[in-house]
């Protein structure tokens, strides 16, 4: 077996058993991402020399018998988490030469773990999309079919792993940027509860939202990085004090009684009925695993995508008023004043996307506005919220689609605004709510991938990694190759 | 609702944002269909919920009011676009 094809933990056995070096496994990687990503575009930056240096020292600590068991493995960055020395663009020419002077607290951790940096990921700008079409360079194409996009916000993320240009990639997730990717490129993606990980480094788009998690080929694998990428952080006010179990403690468990709740307002219209019959089959595969499914309602759900286009804007314009053009990133030429300096500055380095979205939050904000919006918004977030708790009453895990559609075509919904947030109509209830959701291959309809959700309750992510992880088991879906890139 | 041209531009300045005159009218389309998408919102009495400004309902956390961070000045000023003497360097504000 090729060792693309191979799991984390497959290749953690290798590097433990000696049977490869880090340094081997990184090579392949680096000719792989060398050999292809010219078909996705899903890096920004391929940090090569970096990657040999760490791949060199990993290999000294495996002979030394002090290895983790991500010691040696090849990972990539979304290019929102900050890296000391390597460029950080978030997308966007705002951060075109940015190089940030720390490491996000995500990227420490996979430091000390050590793991491989390969590179940083495409991604729409700052994170505002749902198919990598806003990013300052250039769209990311799916594998699976390279003129349908690949997702987004971390499209490069999802991309690069389905195509096995790296085993495992980090993503950011504010309103399904780690599932709903991971659904179109069909691997595995985790969003966990928010406050789980920690957001330091990790550029702002909406603070009530935002959560970082992994995109791997399996939900084993994903409890791996979990286990690194989980923890209290003192630099991030919102990340939680609780402890971190083990997440691969609980992958074997079987799931005989397990309650699938399944909400009705996520099989209704607006659903491609060919993405809904996979995602039957996957609900009757749990059926035989013993799981019993149980009927739910989620009534606020409709109000999810308007809420979200409130809270979100809101708290991208506050966040994005510190690219000013005189701390760093980009600045206009020859400003004539102050406010000169910081309308060209913001008009000529923001793409329009980026700046509908500061708009919007703006117009949220001003003065007589707030009551209407905002706090209706975050009243809102509560009834949808509450709904989730209410469900949770009777059940383990909720179970949908990720998203209504399969990939779409490149180019299709870029021009309308309403249309593009409407693929993730499904996701943003559970960030809304912060709740942890999945996304696990199922299956395909028109020939492109279908992610199953799973949305759990608050911190429940090892019941999220084993109700995956016993479906993987049952299933071979995680593990199909886009033809071209076997 | 519908937003006009005046709002567009007074929005634009609010956000410190220069944009194309050309560019305008889209804006102005796009806002104002964002808007009546939220507009939904009215749909529902909210009058006894309590706005959810955190999922977990957590409250900021305090620390010892003790010095942490060290003077990193001149690594943090590397990047910016414009410095002197450890000082912005910004077009002159007083004439």
């Amino acid at each position: 077996m090729s060792l693309h094809n191979k799991t984390i933990r497959e290749l953690s056995e290798d590097l433990h058993n000696k049977s490869i070096s880090s340094v081997e496994l990184t090579q392949h990687y680096l000719d792989r991402i060398e050999k292809y990503d010219s078909q996705l575009n899903s890096f920004v930056t391929v940090t090569n020399d970096l990657a040999l240096e760490q791949a060199r020292q990993a290999d000294k600590l495996i002979a030394q018998g002090k290895a983790t068991a991500l010691t040696g493995i090849p990972i990539a960055q979304k290019d929102i988490f900050c890296t000391n020395g390597v460029k950080t663009t978030c997308g966007s020419k705002m951060l075109d030469n940015f190089i940030a002077p720390y490491d996000a607290t995500v990227v420490d951790k996979f430091n000390q773990a050590g793991a491989i940096m390969l590179g940083k990921l495409n991604m729409d700008e700052f994170a505002m999309g749902s198919s990598n079409e806003t990013s300052f360079y250039g769209p990311v194409n799916n594998p699976w079919n390279t003129d349908c996009v690949p997702g987004g916000s971390s499209g490069g993320s999802a991309a690069s792993v389905a195509a096995r240009l790296v085993p495992a990639s980090t993503g950011t997730d504010t309103g399904g940027s780690i599932r709903q990717p991971a659904s179109l490129c069909g691997i595995t993606g985790l969003k966990p509860t928010y406050g789980r990980v920690s957001r330091y480094g990790m550029i702002a788009f909406a603070s009530s939202l935002d959560q970082a998690g992994p995109l791997t080929q399996t939900a084993e694998d994903a409890a791996l990085l979990l286990n690194v990428m989980a923890g209290f952080d003192t630099k991030d006010s919102t990340s939680v004090e609780k402890d971190v179990p083990d997440y691969t403690a609980n992958l074997k468990q079987d799931l005989k009684g397990l309650k699938i709740g399944l909400p009705k307002e996520y099989f209704g219209e607006g659903l491609d009925s060919a993405v809904g019959d996979v995602i039957q089959q996957a609900i009757d595969t749990y059926k035989k695993l013993g799981a019993e499914i149980v009927d739910i309602e989620l009534p606020n759900s409709g109000l999810s995508v308007p809420a979200y286009y409130v809270v979100a804007p809101a708290e991208c314009s506050s966040n994005l008023s510190r690219f000013d053009g005189v701390r760093f990133g980009y600045r206009c030429d020859d400003p004539k004043d102050l406010e000169d300096l910081y309308k060209r500055s913001r008009g000529e380095g923001f793409g329009p996307e980026v700046k509908r979205r500061i708009m919007i939050g703006t117009y949220a904000l001003s003065a007589g506005y707030y009551d209407a919006y905002y706090l209706k918004a975050q009243k809102v977030r509560r009834l949808i919220s509450d709904d989730f708790k209410q469900a949770f009453e009777n059940v383990d895990v909720i179970m949908g689609p990720t998203s209504p559609s399969v990939a779409f075509k490149k180019g299709e919904r870029s021009d309308d605004p309403i249309t593009m947030y409407l693929s993730d109509i499904y996701t943003i209830a559970t960030n809304l709510a912060g709740l942890p959701g999945m996304s696990v291959p199922a299956g395909f309809a028109h020939d492109l991938p279908v992610g199953l959700q799973i949305i759990g309750n608050y911190f429940d992510e090892a019941r999220l990694l084993n109700v995956a992880h016993q479906y993987q088991l049952n299933t071979d879906w995680h593990t199909k190759l886009p033809d071209g890139f076997k | 609702m519908s937003l006009e041209r005046d709002d567009v531009k007074k929005i634009a300045h609010l956000a410190r944002l220069a944009i194309d005159e050309a560019d305008i009218p889209g804006y102005a389309t796009n806002l104002t269909n964002i808007l009546n998408l939220v507009e939904q919102m009215s749909a529902v009495d909210t009058d006894q919920v309590t706005p959810m400004a955190h999922p977990l309902d957590a409250v900021q956390r305090l620390r010892p009011d003790e010095v942490t961070e060290t003077n990193q000045r001149d690594h943090f000023q590397q990047h910016a676009p414009k410095v002197e003497d450890g000082l912005y360097l910004v077009p002159k504000v007083i004439e």
